[in-house]
């Protein structure tokens, strides 16, 4: 490491992890936070430099087919060389080199699955077409990342064995420009890797805070053990010491914090802002002194050491992120659904073929012909009249197209918990969404929850298809205080807005007695409330977004004069009477709705 | 980016000659790997001791029907999965038959070995257990078997080419994230995995071959739930957590990276353990059919069931089995309370039937009829 006091610049640390990954490839795979632009294609040349000048950097675009990506029957060679050919996929071509997956965020948890298995197991096996295969695929991986929120992300599967996490956020064209190692420096380490030493005070310190930093996975604190075997070879070490773990935990275990190390709670988020831009290698002038020194450190103290880098790269809205989710990362997800698909599209995506005849849907053409291809030479000879130029196809060859038959629903359940409607009618109207949640699981729909009281609304829960944490979080969720209705209205607006970026068609069921007193900056007065609930209705009219409101008003009131069908009228929704309605009718309403589309 | 095409061309194996109606061979192997490397050994595995104990019975007693692992990434699924293959002592098969034929078996035998005459011992050979791993992606052809296609493509020849659920015949079949496999191959799978027979019916390739595997299914639940159909087929489930405490995690890390350091040396420090283990699988297996099952037994697994209101009989008798699959292992003599006990949680906690917003976890309903039945 650099013996220089200057806290590296943003560029620094993020070639630095570049070069880790050079290093080693195959243990550290990059996930790459940034939108396209300069800065990423700087980061992306300064990769290139660090890896060996054969090894390929191949990218994947993104909705690549199992055909491309695996691998399968090469029909055209087939047909032509009247044998079968293999054809590698993209993922066994990348052998000894690296693979970028364009638009990681949008990836489907299928797609990533297959990435998964072969970063495991570092080769790829096929069993597709007639063919079975096995081949090696030890390819680096890079997750070009473009995710715009916290919301929007990588699978799961994918980022759990992503070890490096670069945010290239907020990099200024004129700050690209340090070219920090060479190709050589990088080789040089390559080949002290293996040699590395990194006792049980190292992984027991990695575990540590990784437990700290409320990192549940296990392969965490194992990729942060390459990493940290990757720091030290490049800094030309033998032994893991204080800063490779504080490289370690920067790249691997910081971006994955979920809590922040407990200790001097003293120290506010706002330390954290100017902390994160300048981390850790300030405790370098005490470093580098002797290796004995650091052998003398008992774990403690190097968790103590280390725990400083952790705090200085956590993201600074950290906490604020974990309150805007209260199960922030660990909840279910699902990602990469294609985005502004027609949302009239009945027939949805098409996902592969099947067997199948022609009554049954749309002939896929490719995949009848390699399904006829290798019984063109045993038809040939059974029938006379064949003419050898002709492909003859039989009933039985029929592919046809599947879609995905339903695009997915997330119900966003906008619930009043305010003073009027809870005193008489909470319990109630969870006893309607219990019902209506056992609706949901039933079409395997997905749901979240948006509360309003006093004067803000929150997301109590984010998209999630576990039924159960839905139920959860209902069961305690607080009641009382004012009406901010047109908070709720927009609160839902937003978070509809975003699942359907991410391809779930929302649909919105509002739960309140209509009676908003606080109006959208915080002010109590009734008029003004309710003017600002309408206005915020109509915009979800205009994002054209399907609703549903349930009138949750004690008092029996005739149905023209319900604050709540005003609303519903504003926001082109049906209109749902809650006394007068039992389950099968509630649930019906809600189907009816869905269908509306 | 300079992308060659590059295709690489099918190697031809010369086909073993074989009696049969169709003839058929060994799928073309893999080109560039000669050998899989060491897997991690079994016995090294921190913790997960129910998972553990799962695949141990099933490898003693086929008939529970198969493991569905679920729970958290990152807690060696596919690693038990792995090891479990190497683990197991190796089987005696008639040689050549790409069924792995038992050559003692009266039943349950390809139609080659079926034929075959009673005065004439075919060769065998000793085959590790087949551990067939179903990759993502696999298509319907490869894995029920279909038209070899070298063969068709070039020769002209109708010649069947068994598919992985061959391959899998009396061992097991792994399925990685089996809530993302799609529909049509799940659907296919439990068939052939109750039926234990594979049909294939397609333009006058009419072939059945034995298909007795245990299915091993793992998932994680942040991607979905099972359809209860699917959960229902498989004999044993278990819940796999990370695990918290610090002193367990340390170790996991640190037998990981001696693996994965120098997986030679690490499975040669651990081959005393496997050899003892692989020896109680043996002496299990041997013992299976002389474990008493009492009617005591049986009453408590009934009453078990019946006051967990599970469907159907497969529970409780998936419940009996497991039990006397580890009653044999510990070498008891009979079928015990604190068999069923320990068993219950595997065989039974997949099969109530509950409400999707019953908050109690299915594991504690188990437990509170266990101690209801037991405890008195």
């Amino acid at each position: 490491m650099s013996e220089s006091a200057r806290p590296p610049s943003a560029w620094e640390r993020a070639s630095y992890a570049a070069a880790l990954f050079a290093v080693d490839p195959n243990a550290c795979g990059v996930r790459l936070r940034a939108g396209p632009g300069p800065a990423r294609d700087a980061w992306l040349r300064a990769l290139r430099t660090f890896l060996p000048e054969r090894a390929q950097l191949r990218r994947v675009p993104l909705g690549v087919g199992d055909d491309r990506l695996l691998g399968g029957l090469d029909l055209s060679e087939t047909l032509r060389l009247g044998r079968p050919i293999f054809d590698a996929g993209v993922m066994a071509r990348a052998d000894g080199g690296v693979l970028m997956f364009a638009m990681a965020e949008r990836i489907s948890s299928a797609t990533a699955a297959r990435i998964a298995n072969v970063m495991d197991s570092g080769e790829i096996s096929v069993e597709r077409d007639g063919l079975a295969r096995r081949m090696p695929a030890r390819a680096g991986v890079v997750a070009l990342d473009e995710g715009l929120g916290e919301e929007e992300r990588p699978p799961p599967a994918l980022i759990d064995r992503l070890a490096l996490c670069v945010d290239l956020d907020g990099l200024g064209y004129g700050a690209l420009d340090a070219q920090l190692f060479g190709r050589d420096e990088i080789a040089r380490a390559k080949a002290l890797l293996p040699a590395i030493i990194a006792d049980d005070r190292v992984i027991e310190a990695l575990v540590v805070i990784a437990a700290q930093l409320g990192v549940a996975s296990l392969r965490a604190p194992l990729l942060a053990l390459s990493v940290a075997r990757a720091a030290c070879a490049l800094r030309g070490g033998a032994r893991v010491d204080e800063d490779d773990i504080a490289a370690a935990v920067r790249y691997v275990l910081a971006p994955r914090a979920t809590q922040i190390p407990a200790g001097d709670d003293a120290e506010e988020p706002q330390a954290e802002q100017s902390a994160a831009e300048g981390p850790t290698r300030q405790d370098d002038e005490s470093d580098s002194s002797t290796d004995k020194d650091q052998h003398d450190a008992s774990p403690a103290q190097l968790d103590d050491l280390v725990l400083a880098a952790a705090r200085a790269a956590i993201p600074a809205n950290l906490l604020t992120l974990m309150e805007a989710s209260p199960t922030f990362r660990a909840r279910a997800e699902r990602v990469g659904k294609a985005g502004a698909a027609a949302p009239s599209s009945r027939r949805g995506r098409p996902i592969g073929a099947r067997p199948g005849g022609l009554r049954d849907g749309r002939l896929a053409l490719i995949e009848t012909l390699r399904a006829a291809a290798p019984w063109q030479k045993i038809r040939r000879d059974t029938e006379a009249s064949a003419d050898a130029r002709r492909i003859l196809l039989r009933p039985e060859d029929f592919r046809v197209v599947r879609f995905r038959e339903r695009r997915e629903t997330t119900a966003i359940f906008v619930v009043d918990a305010s003073g009027s409607s809870a005193m008489a009618r909470l319990p109630e109207v969870k006893g309607a969404i219990e019902l209506l949640l056992a609706d949901c699981y039933v079409r395997r729909d997905s749901v979240a929850l948006v509360a309003f009281r006093g004067k803000t609304a929150e997301i109590v829960l984010p998209p999630t298809r576990s039924l159960m944490r839905a139920k959860r979080m209902l069961a305690g969720l607080p009641g009382g205080g004012g009406t901010p209705l047109a908070c709720g209205l927009d609160a839902a607006l937003a978070l509809a807005e975003s699942v359907r970026r991410k391809g779930p068609c929302p649909l919105l069921v509002l739960m309140t007695d209509g009676r908003a007193n606080i109006c959208r900056e915080g002010a109590a007065c009734r008029e003004q409330a309710l003017e600002d609930a309408l206005h915020s209705c109509e915009q979800l009219r205009a994002a054209r977004i399907s609703s549903l409101a349930i009138d949750t008003s004690p008092a029996p009131q005739t149905q023209a004069a319900s604050p709540v069908s005003l609303l519903a009228r504003a926001m082109n929704a049906r209109y749902v009477k809650l006394p007068f309605i039992d389950a099968a009718h509630l649930s019906n309403a809600v189907r009816a709705a869905a269908r509306a589309w | 980016m300079a992308s060659s095409q590059l295709s690489v061309p099918v190697e031809t194996v010369p086909a073993p000659t074989y009696r049969t109606s169709i003839a058929t061979r060994l799928p073309a192997e893999a080109l560039d790997i000669a050998e899989r490397p060491s897997p991690f050994p079994f016995t090294a595995i921190v913790g997960q001791e129910e998972m553990k104990l799962a695949f141990l019975i099933c490898a003693i007693d086929p008939s529970v029907s198969g493991v569905l692992v679920f729970g958290d990434r990152g807690t060696g699924k596919s690693t038990a999965v792995r090891a479990l293959a190497a683990l197991l002592p190796k089987m005696r098969v008639v040689q050549g038959c790409p069924y792995n034929c038992d050559p003692c078996a009266p039943t349950g035998l390809c139609d080659a070995c079926r034929s075959r005459p009673l005065t004439s011992t075919p060769k065998t050979a000793r085959r590790a257990v087949p551990v067939v791993d179903l990759p993502l992606g696999a298509t319907e052809d490869r894995v029920v078997g279909a038209l070899d296609l070298e063969r068709a493509l070039s020769l002209g020849q109708k010649v069947f080419e068994p598919g992985l659920l061959a391959k899998a015949n009396r061992g097991f079949l792994y399925i990685d994230e089996a809530n993302l496999l799609e529909d049509h191959l799940v659907d296919l799978l439990l068939d052939v995995a109750a039926s234990g027979e594979n049909v294939i019916e397609r333009e006058g390739l009419s072939v059945r071959h034995p298909a007795r595997f245990v299915l091993i299914g793992s998932g994680n639940p942040e991607e979905g739930e099972l359809r209860p159909q699917l959960l229902d087929r498989f004999g044993l489930a278990v819940d796999v957590k990370t695990p918290t405490d610090i002193p367990t995690r340390v170790e996991v890390i640190r037998r990981r990276d001696a693996f994965e350091r120098d997986p030679l040396a690490f499975a040669r420090s651990w081959f005393s353990e496997e050899q003892k283990l692989r020896l109680k699988i043996v002496a299990a297996r041997e013992g299976l059919s002389r474990v008493a099952t009492p009617d005591a037994a049986l009453k408590r697994a009934a009453q078990l069931c019946v006051t967990l209101g599970t469907d159907g009989l497969r529970g409780e008798l998936t419940l009996i089995r497991a039990a006397r699959a580890l009653a044999s292992i510990e070498g008891a003599a009979s079928v015990a309370d604190a068999h069923l006990q320990r068993v219950a949680p595997l065989a039974l906690s997949h099969r109530l039937r509950r409400s999707p917003l019953d908050d109690t976890g299915a594991r504690l309903r188990v437990n509170r009829a266990v101690e209801e039945i037991f405890g008195a």
